[in-house]
């Protein structure tokens, strides 16, 4: 194609709203926009004037999918802020509490969202129930995903806008008696994963291209503690998040974008596998070892394997707690407001999420800062469709379209996460 | 081919959390849903949707702009029944929560409310189109979701009472 425009009104599949327009003149693809169609909520402008115990529910509602992300970065800005003490009766609940999270998430992804890529379907609804395999997935699908649902639930009271995680601690503890139940289902899922697993290794997709990855890390593959760093060889605390990125303004999208150290990056899935493989749970390293060769990886496609390995890794992670954990009412910590500001930083599904709280001395938000995954990573995506497309150009526009989807979508992009809140300073 | 429910499901602005809790509702009633429904219209899961002759529209979030009116407009011409799903769309809030900013906070926001074309106000879905239905809460009621699915589907000749 030597002129042409494409535009993607609302690309599926895809958790939100987003379009895309590419411009290719005289054979040379001169212009991507990766267009976050998600009207904005300004959740930056509501947390202002809030109490500090009302916010983490209120931020919780910037994102139905990622809610107990937001909710504990939230929690742990503030925490910060207050110099509150986390209890390890309280660390292991919120691990367990993400790996639900992880679990839903990547399923739904995995599953419903690429899988039809890989097996050549238009929607998972479409899978053939004669055909054994595609059946199996599909069953598949469902029961590791209800895993993930079902295990946030007990933890946090439920899987969307979880009402027991609070500033301090847990408003209500699980019940132990319901955690052998609950090892069980976990572990009836891991073969499911395992065949997961080997299926997106096996998946020949490829869109190799070197960017600079970056994710928190640290000895347990921990979502919410450790350092930031990068591929380039950065690390630092993460607290300092905020002096490496730039802001980048985007006019067409009603989100911003961000660059790492001056250069485009990315965070998710993969920038985790990629710093950080060797930190996974012991039973999962061990199933998994011969597809972590694959990492570090430099294939977008491979952040689908990075969640299916994190899928395991958290199923692992959660029966190793579960099975001698036994919660028991504690003292909540004394919360004395006063001015100060706290940092949250953890690793949301989609990459590293950052948060940021002003407090005044009565403990009402002054300010609020929020910087999330699918912001970061919008710039690659821009320049990742723009080589997809160049790449492409002899294809007819439907098949192109097909391919800028299916690598947009690789990217598991969360447009309620990116449009919400984010203040733009128009040049 | 037995008769299904056609259905669509759809969103304006939210954070989508009903629709995330009506996948994980999929979990425990997806074989049951796949032999009475025909999801015809649902971005979140294909690419091929058909928007046209719905029995049902399920639609989340609260309406924000002219083109979201639009749309809900259409919607509603294309639907037999529709139902509002989750507290924005029910009553608008916590999407709306701009429609309550102070004067410091508009004025803030004011350059980007024209930049992208969106509505003075949020307002729920029934300040612009008829609503049959509604399941509120944030997220959703799912109780009061999985018994109004049936009764839509027994309603609509699907299934037995």
């Amino acid at each position: 194609m030597h002129n042409c425009d494409i535009t993607i009104e609302n690309i599926s599949k895809t958790e939100g709203h987003a379009g895309l327009d590419v411009k290719v003149r005289k054979g040379v693809v001169k212009d991507v926009r990766f267009k976050i169609l998600e009207n904005k909520r300004f959740y930056t402008q509501a947390i202002r004037g809030k109490n500090f115990l009302a916010a983490p529910q209120l931020m919780s509602r910037i994102c139905g999918t990622c809610s107990i992300a937001h909710l504990l970065c939230c929690i742990e800005s503030i925490e910060n802020a207050l110099e509150v003490k986390e209890s390890e009766q309280t660390k292991l609940l919120k691990t367990l509490a993400m790996n639900g999270l992880m679990i839903r998430d990547h399923s739904l992804h995995l599953y419903m969202f690429s899988l039809p890529d890989v097996i050549g379907k238009d929607s998972i609804l479409d899978f053939d129930e004669k055909n054994s395999f595609e059946h199996e997935l599909l069953h598949d699908c469902f029961s590791v995903k209800g895993a993930g649902n079902n295990l946030t639930k007990l933890i946090a009271g439920r899987s969307v806008h979880a009402p027991f995680p609070s500033v301090g601690g847990f408003n209500k503890l699980p019940d132990p008696k319901l955690f052998p139940e609950m090892v069980k289902e976990l572990k009836a899922q891991r073969e499911k994963v395992l065949k997961l697993i080997d299926i997106y290794f096996k998946c020949d997709f490829d869109f190799s291209r070197k960017t600079n990855f970056v994710a928190i890390t640290n000895k347990d593959y921990d979502f919410r503690q450790g350092n930031l760093c990068s591929s380039t060889g950065v690390c630092v605390p993460e607290g300092k998040m905020e002096d490496h990125l730039e802001h980048v303004v985007l006019p067409y999208s009603q989100a911003s974008g961000y660059k790492f150290e001056g250069k485009e990056f990315m965070v998710g899935a993969l920038s985790r596998m990629n710093l950080n493989k060797q930190s996974l749970n012991k039973e999962t390293k061990k199933d998994v070892s011969k597809y972590l060769k694959k990492f570090p990886s430099n294939n977008i496609y491979d952040n689908n394997l990075a969640q299916a390995i994190e899928v395991l890794h958290c199923i692992d992670s959660s029966i190793s707690i579960l099975e001698s954990f036994e919660p028991k009412p504690e003292p909540k910590p004394v919360i004395t407001p006063k001015k100060s500001t706290g940092i949250g930083v953890i690793e949301a599904p989609r990459g590293t999420l950052f948060y940021k709280v002003e407090l005044d001395e009565k403990g009402i938000i002054k300010k609020g800062k929020v910087v999330v995954p699918t912001g970061q990573n919008q710039i690659n995506i821009e320049k990742d469709v723009a080589v997809i497309v160049q790449k492409n150009l002899d294809e007819t526009k439907e098949s192109i379209q097909f391919e800028i989807e299916k690598l947009i979508r690789a990217y598991d992009p969360c447009m309620s996460c990116a449009a919400h809140f984010l203040k733009i300073n128009w040049l | 081919m037995n008769k299904k429910l056609k259905v669509g499901w759809f969103s304006f602005s939210c954070c989508e959390d009903s629709t995330i809790l009506f996948m994980e509702l999929m979990n425990d009633h997806y074989e049951e849903w796949l032999k009475l429904v025909d999801f015809k219209a649902s971005r979140i899961l294909k690419a091929k949707n058909d928007e046209t002759d719905l029995d049902v529209a399920f639609v989340e979030g609260a309406i924000a702009s002219k083109k979201d009116e639009k749309k809900l407009k259409e919607l509603r011409k294309n639907s037999k029944k529709l139902v509002a799903i989750g507290s924005c769309a029910v009553t608008g809030m916590p999407s709306a929560q701009r429609n309550e900013f102070d004067a410091e906070k508009t004025k803030e926001i004011s350059f980007l409310v024209e930049r992208f074309k969106l509505a003075k106000k949020v307002v729920p879905l029934s300040k612009i189109v008829k609503v049959d239905a509604s399941v509120p809460g944030c997220p959703m009621d799912e109780k009061v979701f999985l018994k109004l699915f049936n009764d839509l589907m027994i309603e609509f000749g699907v299934k037995n009472a």
